[in-house]
């Protein structure tokens, strides 16, 4: 048995070699998914990116994507099967294949790796991720100003940073509108669970909140303001089908320009290691069309998005107050620094609620 | 007092599903056959049944789909365990992986699209009572069910002589062969029946409770109900309790986090199994009164023709 893995490795390797003499043979670039492709949400936007890179050079290139993919050890194994396959470079979209890429990268220092969301990066492994944050700065004045009750209702999934500085910008935003905002959160401890999403809506909006956001990934907190009629915001994709009347944006994720370019600079010769983290500017995310709101609120959340995109507005300009009321040490001139935006483990002053675990 | 009248209609919308799964789980115990993969014939019940309502465009023939699709899960588990003698812990925690599996096959093409949920009840003036009113008329018929199933049920077990028949090959297996009674073909029946609980209660998460279809949406409820299961000590009494007090812990956790109500979100999620692990230490402390697991529990039986 070991015999034929061994013969059958070899015969690939050969295969690769002889490959890599045509220059005529396509560039192979492989994909792991943490989800199903039809999971509505994280994975979905991955492949609607991977089919666009296909549709734009789909002649010099051939790709190759597995789906379901656990994080931790497993995933070493599918990263690597990818890059036995022949594929050039790999892109491992999830932030706990992070340890298991770099594992893999060093194993294969002629293979270009490419992984979402975090943070270790090597000679031949970049990473990249977007700056939602802006977008849900921009949800929180919507929402701010489309709250009656003044009550804003928050869907948690893990209180890591990435979720924390999502609340904070969301109140920041508020804040703007309605400085006595209130928001209510409820962790879920869970990116998906779409009956417990639904209950935590349900709950939110018993205690009086009208609008919801969620970070979790599927659209059951939507048809649960929809169905009450109440207004929420989708998740990484556009959930506009679970709530006609209730969506008033959603945080796209929107790969596909990033991917051509990488895709573009392997056949170039030109793909170098890079930290990416992109924001509306490079589009690495999208609003939403802004709906069922008045046209005075559309035109305030256009202008906020034309304003970060331009780099005028930072979400996190300065001063900012904690949750104490203590100033937050600025690192970044006039607003904090990437570094304390990416690592935020602290509540901005007006969040009525306690970080799990602290 | 809207607000209790509002978390006592999430409580009943979220023990329902948990009830109906338990009760079907907890006849196929008392037969003496422990099928873990309860997760994997709801998961199965949830894509069939959301697919039979689409194409159909009517809930009944839904949860039709669902029962079907959990029975026939459940005779793959008869033909392993009751058939061919094979391990049943093995079989059942097999099962669960190939029902989430194939049915993230079945339901990838149903993905996105949405369907009429199941109508809730509505009586004029009897559903308008205050407080009561919406809790005891207005449901859908799902809840309606999960109750007349476990009475049903208990009837069935205490005061029926083949629910007798039922308990005794559960507890002795042997003797039950001796004194002539069919083991295999009870046995086989009583699987069936978990599996059109566990294919119903799936059914009943895309057809009410959040009316679309994703792969992975049971999201561990099966492993709920059979942890249910032991918190009853087999018990259609105590199951009632045990479902809704689970039910009832999950929605209280998300509204005393939403009141700002200081205990860990962590551990009350954690609560409904370490209340189980508590129920199992104290049964096995104290054996008067209440029953315990079915002697047979789990051993394969292989009659000596």
């Amino acid at each position: 048995m070991r015999k034929t893995i061994l013969a059958a490795a070899a015969a690939l390797l050969l295969a690769g070699s002889f490959g890599a003499a045509h220059a005529a043979d396509k560039l192979k670039v492989g994909f792991i998914y943490l989800g199903p492709v039809g999971d509505l949400g994280w994975t979905y936007q991955h492949e609607l990116a991977r089919q666009a890179l296909v549709k734009e050079l789909g002649d010099k290139i051939e790709t190759t994507y597995l789906e379901n993919v656990p994080e931790g050890p497993d995933a070493e194994r599918a990263i690597e099967q990818l890059v036995r396959a022949g594929n050039k470079l790999v892109f491992t979209t999830s932030f706990g294949y992070m340890d298991p890429t770099l594992k893999v990268a060093k194993k294969y220092p002629n293979v270009h790796f490419e992984h979402a969301t975090g943070y270790k990066r090597d000679a031949n492994m970049s990473t990249y991720s977007a700056k939602w944050y802006q977008g849900r700065y921009i949800q929180g004045i919507i929402a701010a100003k489309m709250s009656k009750s003044g009550v804003l209702g928050y869907i948690g999934s893990f209180p890591i940073p990435e979720v924390v500085s999502g609340i904070n910008a969301t109140m920041l935003g508020a804040q703007t509108i309605n400085p006595n905002i209130k928001v209510k959160i409820i962790w879920v401890n869970s990116w998906f669970d779409p009956g417990k999403e639904a209950d935590a809506a349900k709950a939110l909006l018993d205690q009086g909140a009208d609008v919801i956001m969620q970070h979790t990934d599927s659209p059951a907190p939507m048809q649960v303001a929809a169905e009450r009629g109440k207004f929420a915001f989708g998740q990484d994709s556009e959930m506009i089908k679970f709530g006609p009347n209730a969506q008033l944006t959603s945080i796209m994720d929107t790969w596909a320009p990033y991917y051509i370019a990488r895709v573009k600079a392997e056949l170039d010769g030109t793909w170098k290691s890079t930290d990416t983290w992109g924001g509306l500017d490079s589009k690495m995310f999208e609003m939403a069309p802004y709906t069922n709101m008045p046209d005075d609120v559309k035109k305030l959340a256009e202008d906020t998005q034309a304003a970060i995109t331009a780099g005028q507005l930072h979400p996190f300009k300065c001063p900012i107050k904690a949750q104490d009321g203590s100033d937050v040490e600025c690192k970044g001139g006039d607003h904090l620094d990437d570094g304390q935006i990416l690592g935020m483990n602290f509540y901005v002053k007006g969040v009525d609620d306690k970080i799990p675990g602290k | 007092m809207e607000l209790v009248e509002a978390i006592i209609l999430s409580v009943l919308a979220a023990s329902t599903p948990l009830l109906i799964a338990a009760t079907g789980e907890l006849v196929t115990e008392r037969s003496g056959v422990l099928n873990l993969g309860v997760e994997g014939m709801m998961i199965m019940g949830a894509a069939c049944g959301f697919a039979g309502a689409w194409l159909s465009g009517s809930v009944i023939i839904g949860a039709l789909c669902g029962i079907i699709a959990g029975v026939s899960m459940s005779l793959i588990f008869a033909m392993m365990t009751l058939g061919l003698a094979v391990n049943q812990v093995a079989t059942g925690l097999a099962l669960t992986i190939l029902g989430v599996g194939l049915s993230g096959l079945i339901g990838a093409g149903f993905v996105g699209e949405r369907i009429q949920p199941a109508p809730h009840l509505y009586i004029p003036l009897l559903t308008n009572i205050p407080l009561i009113g919406r809790i005891v008329f207005g449901e859908d018929a799902f809840v309606y069910l999960s109750i007349a199933l476990i009475v049903g049920v208990s009837w069935f077990l205490y005061r029926t002589r083949a629910g007798l028949v039922l308990r005794a090959c559960g507890d002795n297996h042997i003797s039950a062969h001796a004194l002539g009674y069919p083991v295999l073909r009870i046995r086989l029946l009583a699987v069936m029946f978990g599996g059109a609980c566990a294919g119903l209660a799936g059914a009943y998460l895309p057809l009410a409770y959040t009316p679309f279809f994703i792969p992975g949406m049971t999201a561990g409820r099966g492993w709920i109900a059979l942890a249910l299961v032991v918190f009853a000590s087999w018990l259609p009494g105590r199951l009632v309790i045990g479902a809704y007090l689970f039910g009832a812990v999950s929605i209280l956790q998300l509204h005393a986090q939403g009141a700002g109500i200081g205990i860990p979100s962590q551990f009350m999620s954690a609560l409904p199994y370490l209340a189980t692990v508590i129920v199992l230490v104290l049964l096995s402390r104290a054996r008067t009164g209440g029953s315990t697991a079915p002697a047979a529990l789990g051993t394969v039986f292989v009659p000596d023709r």
